[in-house]
């Protein structure tokens, strides 16, 4: 029941702002049923958010201390405040383009120093609110306002590369998986480290539409279709494997 | 109102040889900073290097972040946590940090920024003397603001103003810069620290709102994360309670006007000056920062040799001492400014003097003589 969450949301605040079919609004509810069930005290929790759709999903909803910070930059302010005051928990909920990209340094950099901090990142694989550019995180041949023809390049694999800068727990589940992301995020919660969720999250405003599959159901169907656990995974044919996402918990092997 | 109490200075009262940056570090720890993020740069590396230590002495937090952005920004974090917090840089990280400056001023986040200025523009001269960040200072992020900036032309001055401005940002919730130069920052000599030091802390109000007010001088008070307040902080348009209101042209109008007003409204007790000899001077030089020394040996050879020059010395750079020039202006005296850049402050002077302003611009990474001062003022008298 939605109002069970009532108290970990500002009641002021009458609604948000994604779009139909939006999967931040999914990725919201289960952050807040992750802290729920850890029974994790709102007052003494900071969400900090950068630029992007996703930097709304705690900034101003969340009825906790909230910092909505410049564009990249989340991460950055998130060091701050939790190194002058240690008591707090600090969770980053951003987009992919503003953690990933623009703040792609201070990701690998929070992680190297494993700042006790948990960043969760919203994956829409775009650039929602500026109408959809290509992302470092959009697959190869997506087509997108700047890629029309379809990106040229490669997408980063978030995971593996805040594992390799030193993140101690990194797991990617999509919002189609609301359980196992659930569980992922809770775990994050209580491991006192650098801990890192990527959230795959629809877009059928920005990426859907322009990627045969302007419905939101399409858009969930998809992504249902296209992730795949790492047991899954195993001895799957290379073609084909190219075509999905592998989701799952990563650590250090 | 802002808590203003007198405390132990922090280190042993006395005489100590200092240079510039060392001084501006003891100052920080004086006025009661216990956050420092920075990124080496030459020639502010040495304030870093000492906070790294004395951090530790006083159970404050030091991170050597990995750009200048991740520096300020954290700065900006540690500061809504409650810490009094700090960085210095010069002019490329000065140039990195405008954005997150910007970010400061809007959310109204006490923070101080040292910034040892060198011969730009760019790379341009990293060991070399220059003063021309003071309009980056002013006018460096997007958007109209205000923000505070101080001159140091001692080393005792760097302790003084670093704390001065500590109090400031406490008092007026404004990021404020100690704009020194290379020349103050590498400079050795002898300073004086007090037994006391004034300082001022945020002033807070549970459950009032963080970014409105009532109160006359416009300041409102300043919650910490943590405290149970359900803080939202966002560098868009917000109303009292920090709620975005990014269509709403009345909530934007009254926000930026507030923030510029709460230190335009102020200016009388911000902006700071000395004046030597200024009575029945012909010819009033208006320097600051190192400059104002090399001014201050001038005119007092000057006045030896019976020519009658006098100094009028900038210790606040913004907000603009406007009045006090316009006044200067209409006692019929000739104003000379020598600076080190292209005549940033030159340019604010012509426009509230109404009297004959002369130039002197020195942009080759050198300190400005007192001999070119003083050759320079014997032509005009």
């Amino acid at each position: 029941m939605a109002r069970d969450l009532d108290a970990y949301l500002r009641q002021e605040i009458k609604s948000t702002p994604f779009c139909p079919g939006c999967g931040h609004g999914i990725l919201m509810n289960i952050i807040l049923r992750a802290i729920a069930d850890l029974q994790l005290d709102m007052k003494n929790i900071l969400f900090v958010s950068g630029i992007g759709c996703a930097a709304w999903i705690p900034s101003p909803h969340f009825n906790g201390d909230t910092l909505h910070t410049l564009h990249g930059r989340a991460i950055a302010f998130a060091t701050g405040a939790k190194m002058a005051n240690p008591k707090l928990k600090v969770i980053v909920i951003s987009g992919d383009g503003d953690l990933t990209s623009i703040g792609g340094n201070h990701l690998i950099h929070a992680a190297r120093r494993n700042t006790n901090l948990t960043v969760i990142c919203a994956n829409n694989m775009i650039y929602g609110m500026t109408g959809g550019q290509v992302a470092s995180t959009s697959p190869l041949g997506t087509v997108t306002a700047t890629t029309l023809e379809g990106n040229p390049y490669r997408p980063f694999d978030l995971c593996r590369l805040v594992l390799g800068a030193g993140a101690e727990y990194a797991a990617r589940f999509s919002v189609t998986q609301p359980l196992v992301l659930m569980a992922a995020i809770k775990k994050a919660l209580g491991t006192e480290a650098f801990t890192f969720i990527e959230a795959l999250s629809p877009c059928p405003t920005q990426f859907g539409r322009r990627n045969k599959a302007d419905s939101s159901v399409q858009m969930l169907k998809a992504l249902m279709q296209d992730c795949i656990t790492r047991e899954q995974a195993k001895g799957m044919d290379k073609d084909l494997l190219k075509t999905k996402i592998i989701t799952g918990e990563f650590n250090h092997e | 109102m802002n808590d203003t109490k007198e405390v132990k200075s922090a280190l042993t009262p006395g005489s100590y040889f200092f240079t510039g940056n060392e001084a501006a570090a003891e100052g920080a720890i004086a006025a009661g900073c216990r956050y420092y993020a920075g990124y080496p740069i030459t020639p502010s590396s040495e304030i870093m290097e000492r906070m790294s230590q004395r951090l530790k002495e006083v159970a404050g937090v030091f991170m050597q972040m990995e750009d200048e952005i991740a520096s300020i920004c954290s700065v900006v974090g540690a500061s809504w946590s409650g810490s009094k917090a700090m960085t210095a840089t010069s002019g490329p990280g000065f140039s990195l940090m405008q954005e997150a400056l910007g970010y400061g001023v809007f959310t109204e986040t006490p923070l101080v920024l040292v910034d040892i200025q060198r011969a730009g523009p760019c790379t341009g001269q990293a060991t070399k003397v220059g003063s021309g960040d003071l309009m980056q200072a002013k006018w460096g992020s997007h958007g109209d603001y205000q923000i505070i900036a101080l001159s140091p032309w001692s080393v005792q001055e760097m302790y003084d103003q670093t704390i001065d401005a500590f109090n400031l940002a406490e008092q007026y919730r404004v990021p404020v810069f100690v704009m020194a130069d290379e020349a103050v920052g590498h400079l050795r000599e002898r300073m004086d620290i007090s037994p006391l030091v004034q300082i001022k802390n945020r002033y807070k109000k549970s459950g009032a709102a963080p970014f409105g007010t009532e109160e006359k001088d416009g300041v409102p008070p300043m919650p910490s994360f943590g405290e149970g307040e359900s803080i939202t902080v966002t560098g868009s348009t917000h109303n009292e309670f920090g709620v975005r209101k990014t269509d709403d042209p009345a909530v934007h109008e009254r926000l930026v006007g507030r923030i510029n007003n709460k230190i335009l409204n102020h200016r009388e007790n911000i902006i700071q000056s000395e004046s030597y000899s200024l009575d029945d001077a012909e010819v009033i030089v208006v320097a600051y920062g190192f400059t104002a020394r090399s001014a201050f040996f001038a005119v007092d050879q000057l006045r030896k040799s019976g020519k009658k020059a006098g100094l009028l010395r900038l210790k606040t750079i913004w907000p603009f001492a406007d009045d006090l020039i316009s006044h200067i202006g209409k006692l019929g005296k000739k104003l000379f400014v020598p600076e080190m850049n292209s005549g940033q402050v030159y340019g604010e002077i012509r426009k509230y003097a109404d009297c004959e302003v002369i130039p002197y611009h020195q942009t080759n990474g050198r300190i400005i003589h007192p001999k070119d001062i003083i050759a320079h003022i014997e032509r005009i008298i």
